[in-house]
């Protein structure tokens, strides 16, 4: 099969919205619940993860003719795993406190489905700029999923942005949004409402196309 | 050293700290292959079994480490320790049991990028627990896992027969039952004292 090496906005795209990794595809769901109580957290996160999926994108795919295909998934993840030790460090040297509070999920970026199904079934596949451009939008992506999931758990669970109060003293928080339940629910209330839109411009799609079949019957 | 009991080990991976519901580890196969209680079972087992191998690896692996000075090498002694454990769990259930193998499919070797698996592994670091308590960790941790995944596959199984608005069928409504679960499960949290 020939290598189809143009980069098309696509590319990057459709990482964004189409095949959002944690809306559409669902996968690296872990991080995506565990550390979105604050949207700094969030940001943070996101951040960290596209790094990876960048830096390892780019060196998978440019290895994509030396790895042999027999050991390819212990080399990829070897190479994942020395991208998160960096970023490990990185972040260790930059905030003691944003280390302590995404604790042991930045080394666990390592075990992010979505960064081993990226190398596994893009980047060991296109050049190295394809494959850069399609983890941007794989990132981006993800960071967006993040601070969906992030804002909105920290405006109702604490009743602050980025730290900053919104509503005043007279907000009593819902706490139970920062916890752990909280998570699954607001995650659980996007995919609804993706679900939902989806149903939605579906019926109106076919709606159309009855009233063009009808129109063009009479 | 961590002083902790090893019962109150055991109910902090088991009950307070669930992998699964309260930390948020191994999402994946939980939301996967939670559909049908006869392959929920197999792979809660399949997850204790590696864990407890992985967890024993990896606190030898780490006494190796802290020796020599090398812990920026841990990620990757770990995750190659877990993938090689994970081979073998693979090989011997090829062997005893070829149709759960057949049922289990991908999900067997995906055990590998469990992060609740890696996650053991880097608590258990982190902690500093003796041999022993690794290991009453790594058994608390695998029930808690299994637990999970068999009352998320029993409830289900039930809920395949009601009728549901076809909007919230698949990962919104695994979502909202996990959900449920995490609360009752935040019930446990006073436990610990």
């Amino acid at each position: 099969m020939k290598e189809n090496h143009e980069i098309t906005m696509d590319t990057f795209l459709d990482g964004l919205w189409k095949e959002n990794p944690v809306f559409v595809m669902l996968l690296g769901m872990c991080p995506v619940l565990a550390v979105t109580n604050t949207t700094m957290n969030a940001i943070a996160m996101g951040l960290a993860t596209t790094f990876v999926l960048l830096s390892s994108s780019l060196l998978v795919s440019l290895l994509r003719h030396a790895i042999p295909k027999q050991v390819r998934i212990a080399s990829y993840i070897v190479i994942i795993a020395t991208f998160v030790t960096i970023v490990d460090y990185l972040i260790q040297a930059i905030s003691l406190e944003l280390y302590n509070a995404l604790g042991a999920f930045i080394q666990l970026i390592v075990v992010n489905c979505m960064i081993l199904g990226r190398a596994e079934s893009y980047a060991s596949k296109t050049r190295p700029m394809k494959a850069m451009a399609n983890a941007l939008g794989m990132g981006g992506g993800f960071t967006i999923a993040l601070l969906c999931l992030g804002t909105v758990r920290e405006v109702l669970g604490n009743g602050t942005l980025l730290g900053y109060s919104l509503f005043g003293d007279s907000f009593q928080p819902w706490v139970v949004m920062v916890l752990p339940p909280g998570g699954f629910f607001v995650l659980g209330s996007w995919l609804l409402l993706f679900a939902w839109l989806r149903q939605h411009n579906e019926r109106r799609r076919e709606k159309k196309l009855l009233e063009t079949e009808a129109a063009n019957g009479n | 050293m961590a002083t902790e009991s090893l019962s109150f080990i055991f109910l902090n991976a088991l009950l307070i700290n669930n992998f699964v519901l309260s930390l948020f580890l191994g999402l994946c196969p939980f939301l996967g292959v939670s559909g049908k209680l006869n392959t929920a079972v197999p792979m809660g087992l399949a997850t204790s079994l590696v864990m407890l191998i992985s967890s024993l690896c990896a606190f030898f692996i780490n006494e190796i480490l802290v020796a020599f000075n090398i812990e920026f090498l841990r990620l990757i002694s770990y995750i190659a320790i877990i993938a090689s454990a994970v081979q073998l769990v693979e090989m011997s259930m090829k062997k005893f049991s070829p149709s759960l193998f057949r049922a289990l499919g991908i999900f067997l070797p995906l055990i590998t990028t469990n992060c609740a698996i890696l996650g053991l592994a880097l608590f258990q670091t982190f902690k500093e627990y003796t041999l022993l308590q690794s290991l009453v960790y790594s058994l608390g941790a695998g029930a808690g896992f299994t637990l999970a995944i068999l009352l998320m596959a029993g409830l289900r199984e039930r809920l395949e027969l009601a009728s549901v608005p076809s909007v919230s069928q698949g990962a919104a409504m695994s979502l909202m039952l996990a959900g449920l679960l995490s609360l009752t499960f935040m019930g446990f949290a006073g436990i610990g004292g």
